[in-house]
Order: structure tokens, then C-alpha cells, then sequence
């Protein structure tokens, strides 16, 4: 691999985990997935600050460099942090009140709530 | 949205029980690379023990520098969870870690680390029905090519009627005529099916005798373009943050049940719709 990947500008477009940008929650998926086996993105989760159910998809992900801010979009409260810090990764579910995990969720997550 | 008498085809591993492998990385072999646009080429990708994907999922991408510096990022897969092969349509940003080495550097034989498919929110699979409603802007046309291939495919061998059952519709947004992805496919694709139809808006420069928008996606062309909200369209909006939240808050102001209004975000850009 080539030693000229790094650079210091933020990246944006196509390249979609930048700097302090306003993401989805599916942003956040990739390394959800390195702490939770099912796909979380289409699970319900309650904000702990206003009640608001949304699937974590729909959440806002502002990316930090140690890792995904998760807010709700009705409150803006944080529902959810990711941090790497070190060789660990840091979960903070202080906003969350309530995920409902589907059954038998694959990590390509095929369910639907009907 | 009687969708029960559609063939279509399961994605391979969506019917994986609970004991749901976790998502690893693999080493994916670029198998051919297309260019798409003078920034954007599509990669190929043989991915060893792929679980299969749905339609508007995504992988991550991690590149690694010989000091063992790592940069990622996620890219949307193209193609149809029918296809053998994935795809990867990557838009080069001059200033990016990852997106220059994916566009200019790797050739066929090359490897590649990634991880997915990520994401079963963003994903819609011809089963769950239409109409489809699908607003792009710029590289935000991927993921919902990969859903618009798969229902093409999914299609295939219904009967008309089925066919009718999930009509859908694009609105894609490009600066310009040369930056619009999947040119003709897009074009073949509408002209095979009644019930598909792509409407370009192109916001910087038109080609000469351009009968198309050429403004941004505003409110008046949404309602041009969209069903009325009563027909519960599924929506699946795609591109830079600015777009994508303009016409989700417009679509809203429409009337269309917010619920029913999916985003997905690629970050705020130069302008690339």
C-alpha cells in the first residue's frame, strides 16, 4: 500500500466520515458493528431526554475524531457515544433510554416492523 | 402495495438465523474498474465469502499506509444484491485520503480491505413494494442505483401488472451533463419500463438544447416530480448533507410522512449537485 495516504484536509463527499460532519446513523454502523453483532440501524431507540422513537438510522451522527456523536433529531440531546480511544472502544448509552433489537437481526439487518 | 406476486430474489444471507456472523473485514480483489465520469470510476470487486447485500447498503473501506497509518471511509455499494460481483462508484476528491488512491491508483488484480455490507435502514428491496421515490444529488445517485438495478432485476420476470404495482421515480441532481453517473444505463433502463421514470436536474451548465431542471432541487419540482403524499411513496433521499436535509424538510412541507422519508448523508461538499 502507498505511504501517501494521509492528509490533512477534511474530506467530504463520497468520503462521508469526515470532520464534524452532520451524518446519519447509518454512518455510525461500521463501528457499531464492532461492539453489536445484529445491525442496529433499523432498531427503535428511545431518547432518554424527550421519549422520541426513532430508528437509529434516522439519528444524527456528527463525526468527531475519536468517534460518532449520536443525537436525536427532535431534542438534539446526545443519545449515544462512540469513541476509540486508545486500543478500546468507549460506549456512553447515558441518552439512551430504550433499544429494541429485532430478533434474528443478520448484520446486513433484513427486518421489518409492521 | 401488493407486492406477493413479484419474483424476486433473496438476497443471498438475508435469511442468516441469530447466530449472525459479525461483520469481519476481508480482502476484496479489484476484478475491473469503469470509468464513469472525468472524477468518478466504479471498482469491481471480488469479495471472498461475501454475505451478500440489500439495495442502499455500504461498505467501509480501510487503506493502510506502510507505516501502518489507517484511513476509512465508507463507500455505497452500485450493484444489485443479484450480482455475483460488488461494486463501488467512487468519486475522486482531491483533497481525500482514500478516494484518490480508489480512483486513480488501484487496477484490476489490485487489493483492497473492507468490511459490510453496513446498514439495513438505507435499503429497500422490491418485496417491500412502492411507489419508489429516489432524489439524488451527485454521488448520492449510488446507493440508489443499487436499488433501482435490483428492482429492474427483481422485475424482470413479473407481469406487468407487478411491474405497475412498484412504479418508481429519480430525481437526480448533477452540476453538470458530464458529471451525471450511469448515463445510459439510466436511459435504457427508463426506456424498458412504464413505470420507471428519471428526471435529471443539472445546476451548473446545461448541455445545448437541455430541456430539463436546471436548478437546484427546490420545493415546486418536488411536487412536479413526487406522488402525492396520500400515495405513501417510500423515499430514499442521497447526497450532501445540504441537499439532502432541503428536500427532506420540503418533502415534509408537502405532506409526505416523515417516516417514510429515509436519508442519507455523504457530508456537506464543494458543490458537487
Amino acid at each position: 500500500m502507498k505511504g501517501d495516504i494521509r492528509k490533512t484536509a477534511d474530506e467530504r463527499g463520497d468520503e462521508r466520515v469526515g470532520e464534524a460532519l452532520r451524518l446519519d446513523g447509518n454512518a455510525a454502523a461500521g463501528l457499531l458493528s464492532e461492539i453489536f453483532v445484529p445491525d442496529l440501524t433499523a432498531a427503535p431507540v428511545t431518547c432518554a431526554y424527550c421519549g422520541a422513537i426513532r430508528a437509529l438510522g434516522a439519528l444524527l451522527v456528527y463525526a468527531h475524531g475519536m468517534g460518532p456523536v449520536i443525537r436525536c433529531p427532535e431534542c438534539g440531546a446526545v443519545v449515544l457515544r462512540v469513541a476509540r480511544i486508545r486500543n478500546q472502544l468507549w460506549l456512553d448509552p447515558t441518552g439512551t433510554r430504550l433499544v429494541v433489537m429485532p430478533e434474528a437481526a443478520a448484520p446486513s439487518g433484513h427486518q421489518t416492523h409492521k | 402495495m401488493s407486492s406477493d406476486t413479484l419474483v424476486t430474489r433473496e438476497p443471498r444471507g438475508s435469511s442468516v438465523p441469530s447466530r449472525a456472523p459479525k461483520i469481519a473485514w476481508r480482502l476484496a480483489t479489484v476484478v475491473d474498474v469503469v470509468t464513469e465520469t472525468p472524477r468518478a470510476r466504479t471498482l469491481v470487486l471480488d469479495v471472498p465469502d461475501w454475505p451478500g447485500h440489500r439495495a442502499g447498503q455500504h461498505v467501509d473501506v480501510r487503506l493502510t499506509a506502510d507505516d501502518g497509518y489507517q484511513a476509512q471511509r465508507s463507500f455505497s455499494i452500485a450493484s444489485a444484491p443479484e450480482d455475483v460481483r460488488i461494486a463501488l462508484t467512487v468519486q475522486r476528491l482531491d483533497d481525500g485520503e482514500v478516494s484518490p488512491h480508489l480512483t486513480d491508483v488501484l487496477r484490476a488484480g489490485d487489493r483492497l480491505e473492507l468490511r459490510g455490507p453496513i446498514g439495513g435502514y438505507f435499503a429497500w428491496e422490491a418485496a417491500l413494494g412502492g411507489p419508489l421515490l429516489l432524489v439524488a444529488g451527485g454521488s448520492g445517485i449510488v446507493p440508489l442505483m443499487a436499488m433501482l438495478r435490483h428492482r429492474a432485476t427483481a422485475l424482470v420476470a413479473a407481469s406487468m401488472q407487478a411491474r405497475h404495482g412498484v412504479p418508481a421515480r429519480l430525481l437526480y441532481s448533477a452540476r453538470r451533463w458530464d458529471d451525471v453517473f450511469y448515463r445510459r444505463e439510466l436511459a435504457r433502463l427508463a426506456e424498458d419500463d412504464e413505470a420507471l421514470e428519471v428526471a435529471l436536474t443539472l445546476t451548473h451548465e446545461v448541455p445545448s438544447g437541455w430541456t430539463g431542471f436546471r436548478r437546484l432541487i427546490d420545493r415546486m419540482m418536488l411536487a412536479e416530480i413526487a406522488w402525492p403524499p396520500g400515495e405513501r411513496p417510500q423515499v430514499f433521499v442521497c447526497g450532501p448533507t445540504p441537499l439532502v436535509e432541503a428536500v427532506a424538510a420540503a418533502l415534509v412541507e408537502l405532506g409526505h410522512d416523515p417516516a417514510l422519508v429515509k436519508t442519507e448523508r455523504f457530508g456537506p461538499t464543494g458543490g458537487s449537485a
